[in-house]
């Protein structure tokens, strides 16, 4: 069962969507649904990093988190290489495991307490039977020493390492059966900015070295711009827009992107800001507003985003927006 | 002349632990001026957080103890001041602003509560006076529809509308000095703006001193108007912002401004420039400079002998010995 468009397409998504049924107004309420992750069509280019940026809780780790089928979508098609990873059993399952993975966010709470770091990052070879036990720990303090730590540590536990090393176990655990495509979700955010930059650094050296795929998740516009090559907006559950990096740094379309650019403090004390910046909170994802999930806070808001969706539609080669201010949609 | 609202001289907060003594703030002097924005910035560790905890005299103790210094407000000496004038004080005159809105407020009372307590405490305001003042200083903060928000437990409002009843709340009292650690760490960019905003704002309308406290050099570069730097408990570099980011002299901001993300003009996939290693332990820092097992610059006099606050130009001081002979006469 293929379904390669573009030999370039190591996940293909169609139409994704993530729904939580809640129930409101407690046990006899009515029920409802949270939409994490409301309609998302992305490919993931072989050997790029994509940045997913948007704010907290506008489903940026749900996407991740369906993509390795960690979380079932509610409806939608994921393509990894070719094949429906939904279609799978989890036989074949068992077997793609070992070509995607995940880095977490928050070094603390990710690694086991009564795990060695050994332990940690040879997990994976372990429940794949990757070699013997003595290729295996040769292959764990090998991993240890492409991320930058000492292979005599292979004993330690977490609670003997600083955050950014925690941080490099998690990227070792994640290397560790050579995986092609890594979900990143915000394996920054927890860190210091001089340890930031250590571990930004290592990710793009095993990329280079590993040929690995990347998708980038993040609050920080400047982490994803440094470490991108193609970077989508997301906003309650929606794409918003998507360009190569350069294009969407220099020329954003859509008001969200244009707006979560200029509230970014840029760390020069010679610009002077003038930080209009936007009105209103994010809404909450139970109940999203109708039409263009941005209109209640939009500067150009016309009548027809309070009613309709905006396509996601290609604006110029290589830049989709959904966005009625690029829309040809005559009423 | 500018009057000096805070002036804190040689302070020295230590930590007696069962693994020895963490000085987690050495010989720290620093100033704020009213109606200005001092901001400390630092990593985790650095000793930030347990300087502004020492100026509100909220250092546990035992372990902590505050072993020197003075910390001077309006002339006045905190540490020499009774507890119970330290409460009058607290919250009144000098109020904060915490990090983490989530669990600085108190789940189980409503916002209107929370609000009245601070100015049935110090204002000696009835019920419903303290009422009519909640509600006024939610407007204020700016939160729609204040009459009916107000009487909100605070699970019921999102990250950037609780942040503003900390906000609410520690203006509440009129305060001459808002102390506001990493106040906007916990939110999204946007909602960040807004509330750095209302900040700014706040400051020029009640003529108040702010002393922020962040790790965020873009949120220093955007409202401070004077920066101390701090690393290892200690102040290695002060100066004007603009003086600040337009000519950093420590190899530890240098590397810090480096190391953040398209700072440099060309953001092409190139390598950032990391600061090697990682902050030293508090329990074990390194003989003379501090920073001295991170520097490129480290020679033998920064392994034999601490730097001291040097001033290579004027209103600029640096604490590394790069700069010993270029002092400004």
């Amino acid at each position: 069962m293929t379904h390669r468009e573009n030999a370039d397409q190591l996940v293909v998504l169609k139409g994704i969507r993530k729904y939580y049924p809640v129930k409101e107004g407690g046990l006899i309420g009515e029920k409802s649904a949270v939409k994490a992750v409301d309609g998302i069509d992305l490919d993931i280019h072989r050997g790029e990093t994509l940045g997913l940026v948007g704010e907290s809780g506008c489903g940026k780790s749900t996407l991740g988190r369906v993509i390795l089928r960690l979380e079932p979508p509610t409806q939608g098609e994921i393509h990894f290489d070719g094949e429906d990873v939904l279609a799978m059993s989890s036989n074949q399952m068992h077997g793609l495991r070992r070509r995607m993975q995940i880095i977490f966010q928050d070094p603390y709470s990710s690694l086991n307490p009564r795990q060695t770091v050994g332990g940690i990052i040879g997990e994976g070879l372990l429940i794949h039977k990757v070699g013997t036990k003595s290729e295996r720990t040769e292959r764990v303090r090998h991993i240890m020493e492409v991320v930058g730590l000492r292979p005599e540590y292979i004993n330690r536990y977490p609670h003997e390492f600083s955050g950014g090393q925690r941080q490099r176990i998690g990227v070792g655990r994640a290397l560790a059966l050579q995986p092609e495509l890594i979900i990143c979700d915000e394996p920054v955010s927890a860190l210091d900015v001089s340890i930031q930059a250590q571990v930004i650094n290592l990710l793009m050296d095993l990329q280079e070295e590993f040929h690995l795929t990347y998708l980038f998740v993040s609050h920080d516009l400047s982490v994803v711009r440094h470490i991108s090559d193609r970077v989508a907006v997301m906003y309650l559950g929606r794409l918003v827009e998507l360009a190569d990096k350069r294009e969407l740094y220099d020329n954003p379309l859509h008001p969200y992107t244009q707006a979560l650019l200029e509230a970014a403090p840029t760390p020069n004390a010679d610009v002077v800001k003038n930080r209009k910046g936007l009105t209103g909170d994010i809404p909450s994802p139970l109940s999203p507003p109708p039409g263009c999930h941005f209109h209640p806070r939009c500067p150009h808001v016309m009548d027809r985003c309070r009613e309709k969706v905006p396509a996601f539609q290609v604006h110029k080669p290589r830049h989709r927006v959904r966005c009625f201010l690029y829309s040809d949609e005559t009423e | 002349m500018t009057e000096l609202l805070l002036e804190v001289k040689g302070l020295k907060t230590y930590f007696y632990t069962d693994r020895g003594i963490a000085c987690a703030v050495d010989d720290v002097s620093f100033s704020v001026e009213a109606g200005r924005t001092l901001a400390i910035v630092g990593e985790s560790g650095c000793g930030k957080s347990v300087t502004s905890l020492s100026v509100m005299r909220l250092i546990p103790t035992p372990p902590g103890r505050i072993t020197a210094g003075e910390i001077l407000f309006n002339g006045t000496d905190l540490l020499k001041i009774s507890e119970k004038r330290m409460r009058s004080i607290r919250g009144n005159q000098i109020s904060m602003i915490f990090q983490e809105p989530m669990t600085s407020l108190n789940p189980v009372f409503r916002v209107r509560e929370q609000i009245s307590e601070v100015l049935k405490l110090h204002q000696k305001l009835g019920k419903d006076e303290a009422l009519d003042k909640a509600v006024d200083l939610l407007r204020q903060v700016g939160i729609p529809s204040p009459e009916s928000r107000v009487h909100d437990y605070p699970h019921q409002m999102s990250g950037g509308m609780r942040q503003r009843v900390m906000i609410a709340m520690a203006l509440a009292c009129d305060p001459r000095l808002i102390i506001a650690d990493e106040p906007t760490t916990a939110l999204d960019v946007t909602i960040q703006a807004q509330i750095l905003e209302l900040m700014d704002n706040l400051r020029n309308n009640t003529g108040a001193a702010i002393l922020l406290i962040t790790h965020d050099l873009g949120v220093v570069a955007e409202t401070a108007e004077h920066v101390v730097v701090m690393y290892a408990g200690r102040v290695v570099e002060e100066a004007d912002v603009k003086d600040l980011f337009n000519d950093p002299l420590h190899p530890y901001t240098r590397g810090l401004m480096r190391s953040i993300p398209g700072t440099t003009a060309e953001t092409d996939r190139n390598r950032l420039e990391a600061i090697p290693g990682v902050v030293p332990s508090l329990l074990n820092l390194p003989h003379g400079c501090k920073f001295n097992d991170r520097c490129r610059h480290a020679f033998d006099r920064c392994f034999e002998e601490e730097p001291r606050l040097l001033t290579p130009k004027a209103g600029h001081l640096v604490r590394c010995w790069l700069f010993d002979d270029k002092e400004a006469e």
